[in-house]
């Protein structure tokens, strides 16, 4: 057979085949994009439920109630003293106003289902506001007070009126109140800064992330103060110093595993270690951020390893031959080029953290705080941990709060992460 | 730059250890009860907004874990407070003892119902204790008669009871390590199955075969553990309308336009029903105070004070708008006179 012959063989075995390979091909092709389509879907239907229900949790209802700062109402003298003031009957002010508003209710099973239409935090805004400024007094004021969590539910439309009474948490005659406070331009929707400006609440409508914000920050501030350094000394003797042995590997095995290990197990750790041993106080951010640290070493330390790999020998042995030592040769010219990696992989660690719940369980992170934390010693929770604690709530108007909780817990992530894509693209040299 | 950090880090764990000697707890600890949780922390909120005190720190560790924090010992790292939806047990009693937790204040606070609901697109189910006995225990009487037991062979509701209805037996619960599985098993299943007067008389002649026999919940599906959130049960219940679910009587409050509670023994699951005795499934309540922390910690006696207030525990309390069932008047007073005297459990013998 010629040379010639056997070539025509093979064109002619590639030409049957090449329709099949061009079909697989495109079936692989299509595999690909079904695959991030698929993913898309499920992060857009992620997304849609959770800012379709979360997105009202911004704004909140408030009642338009006219107070009359009576001390006889508030049950003081005319003149009180702070200790008298903070003891007044504040419960009473709202009570009246509404008596006033609907004289013809008499009966106390009515008058009391008419008081439920105001939250008790209309109570603490008025002893807020005698208590910083006395010489209201005697004065009779317009005041827009938080509405209760059904009020507010009815005004998001999470009430349906053509329900049988008894299905609905508002009765027929609480809803012809609201008619008649909605005729007389008493009840309004406001964006809802009391979510932004207050703690954990058991009242949907006087709950807020601040506590839960403050919680985390503080968690991830001591987080990041001990695994930033930590993790990154770990990292360059390891590369740049270790030599190669048995001891290393076993210590890169262990780094490896640690990064695999179920969070929760670092929780157990911590309550066994800091808060059993260490007696450091239970629920403060400082063990919580201990604990989280523990969980982020590892994978700070092998992001802080793969990016000075990544710088070539090269610089090294430049550095190591004008006559820098070691140590200049790392700080002067290694960290620099490396660091940029370094700090992604320590956001993605720290976006990790943010995220994290399940560790702070165990040494009583997750607990009702209403108090807003003042300091890493202090008593907190975090987003995730309030997030839990709200979608475990009896009252309806916590669905909404769960979700906007975890908009603003995404909001975060996405920031955490952009930034980190922005470092890698910003700074990182290829060579 | 590192010396700079290292410097930072050793500044830090320095005055993190001045703030740890400071540390002198101003605020109350409490642990305990998911069931009490809803309600000790509207207390807490109150009492904290409209006091000088900080507002008490309460974790939900459950009523088990929170015994064991509360007898762990004397001290201001140690709670001072935990809720539990049963009864102290004589073995966390002597643990407590064990540990220095000599004088501790009981306080039952009200009651808490259990419901089964279903569906609002189905009809109502009217149960009887037996019916759920036999729906749901591991093993039942032999239908065919005789003082055997076999493996729950129900499949159908009707095939239970037949004025029920022939659908699937699915319920949907608390797992095991939940306070409201132990008082579902205790009170529903151990009541059905005490309507067997052969097993009843069990109890006193072999009381652990008895145990397995009466508070034991099938395991081949027909119950469901559905996990510690009973929002989920609801959510779940409203989009299964063949499926009834087990959760505390606070969800069937706020979820009345979604799922119906099912009668008991002829009784529906309301507030009146469930205060009365009326409706069976009900539990009490109780938190636990730690006496040597009385005057050491600030604020327990006024927190006390405000929980057994009328205003809060009361008949139109706070705690009964938020779905916790009062206790009677004269409990409440007894109650009340004992708690503002700090009397100490002296041991668990039934009062």
């Amino acid at each position: 057979m010629s040379n010639a012959d056997e070539q025509a063989a093979v064109v002619d075995i590639v030409t049957a085949g090449l329709k099949r390979r061009y079909a697989a091909e495109r079936r692989f092709r299509l595999f690909g994009l079904l695959s991030v389509v698929l993913g898309f879907v499920f992060l857009f239907a992620l997304f849609a439920s959770i800012i379709s229900t979360g997105y009202p949790a911004f704004q909140s209802t408030y009642v338009q109630l006219d107070i009359d700062f009576d001390p006889a109402i508030l049950d003081i003298s005319a003149s009180p003293g702070s200790e008298e003031l903070s003891a007044a009957n504040y419960a009473g002010l709202v009570k009246h106003s509404l008596r006033e508003l609907f004289p013809a209710v008499k009966k106390r099973r009515e008058r009391r289902s008419l008081y439920q239409l105001v939250s008790i935090g209309a109570e603490y805004e008025l002893r807020n506001r005698l208590l910083t400024a006395p010489s209201f007094i005697g004065r009779k004021e317009a005041l827009w007070l938080p509405a209760n969590d059904d009020l507010d539910t009815f005004m998001k439309g999470g009430i349906d009126r053509q329900l049988p009474q008894e299905n609905r948490r508002l009765s027929d005659q609480q809803l012809t109140w609201i008619d008649a406070l909605l005729e007389a331009g008493r009840i309004e929707k406001r964006f809802n800064t009391v979510f932004f400006t207050s703690g954990d609440s058991r009242e949907p409508e006087l709950a807020g992330i601040k506590g839960a914000l403050l919680g985390s920050f503080y968690t991830l501030i001591v987080t990041l103060v001990l695994s930033f350094p930590i993790g990154i000394a770990a990292a360059i003797y390891l590369e740049e110093f270790a030599s190669r042995s048995r001891w290393t590997d076993v210590i890169e095995i262990n780094i490896n595993n640690l990064a695999a290990v179920p969070s929760i197990v670092f929780g157990l750790l911590g309550l066994a270690v800091f808060i059993n041993v260490f007696d450091l106080p239970r629920s403060a951010p400082l063990v919580g951020g201990l604990v989280l640290t523990l969980m982020t070493l590892p994978t700070i330390i092998i992001a802080s390893r793969a990016a000075l790999k990544s710088v070539p020998p090269s610089i090294r042995e430049a550095a190591l031959g004008v006559g820098a030592s070691r140590m200049q040769m790392v700080t002067h010219h290694v960290l620099p080029l490396a660091l940029p990696g370094m700090l992604t992989g320590t956001i993605i660690g720290m976006a990790r953290a943010l995220g994290e719940s399940a560790p702070l369980l165990m040494i009583g992170m997750v607990a009702f705080i209403v108090d807003v934390p003042q300091s890493i010693t202090e008593p907190a929770t975090a987003l995730p941990v309030q997030i839990y604690l709200w979608s475990d709530s009896p009252e309806r108007a916590f669905t909404e709060k769960t979700s906007a909780a975890i908009i603003v817990l995404l909001v975060f992530l996405v920031v955490m992460n952009s930034l980190a894509v922005y470092l890698r693209k910003r700074f990182e040299k290829r060579w | 730059m590192r010396t700079t950090l290292t410097g930072i880090v050793a500044a830090a764990a320095i005055s993190t250890v001045g703030v740890l000697e400071a540390a002198n707890r101003d605020y109350i600890s409490i642990v305990g009860s998911s069931t009490v949780y809803p309600f000790a922390t509207v207390v807490a909120e109150r009492f904290g907004k409209l006091t000088e005190f900080k507002t008490p720190k309460i974790e939900s560790t459950g009523s088990g874990g929170g015994m064991k924090l509360f007898c762990k010992g004397v001290g201001v790292e140690h709670p001072d407070v935990t809720n539990a939806s049963r009864r102290m047990k004589t073995s966390e009693f002597e643990q407590c003892r064990n540990n220095g937790v000599t004088d501790i204040v009981e306080v039952p606070i009200g009651y808490d119902g259990i419901v089964l609901a279903n569906s609002k697109r189905a009809p109502r189910f009217e149960l009887t204790r037996r019916d759920i006995f036999l729906a749901l225990a591991k093993q039942v009487p032999n239908p065919a008669g005789g003082e055997k037991l076999v493996a729950n062979p129900y499949k159908l509701w009707s095939e239970v009871n037949s004025a029920l209805p022939a659908t699937k037996i699915e319920v949907l619960g608390p797992p095991p390590t939940s306070g409201t599985r132990d008082a579902f098993n205790e009170l529903a299943i151990e009541g059905g199955c005490n309507t067997f007067a052969w097993l009843k008389a069990m109890k006193k002649k072999d009381s652990k075969a008895y145990k397995s026999v009466c508070r034991s919940v099938r395991e081949d599906g027909a119950y469901v553990e559905a996990g510690e959130n009973d929002n989920l049960i609801v959510q779940k219940l409203s989009a299964n309308s063949n499926a009834l679910g087990v959760f505390g009587f606070g969800f069937l409050d706020q979820n009345a336009d979604l799922v119906q509670g099912s009668t008991v023994d002829g009784s529906a699951p309301t507030f009146d029903a469930i205060a009365d005795g009326e409706y069976v499934i009900s539990r009490p309540l109780y938190f636990y105070v730690k006496k040597a922390h009385v005057g050491k910690i600030p604020g327990i006696e006024e927190y006390l004070k405000e929980f057994t207030s009328e205003g809060a525990w009361g008949e139109e309390g706070y705690l009964a708008d938020k779905g916790m069932i009062p206790l009677a008047d004269d409990e409440r007073r007894t109650v009340k006179n004992a708690v503002i005297q700090l009397n100490a459990l002296t041991s668990l013998a039934q009062h």
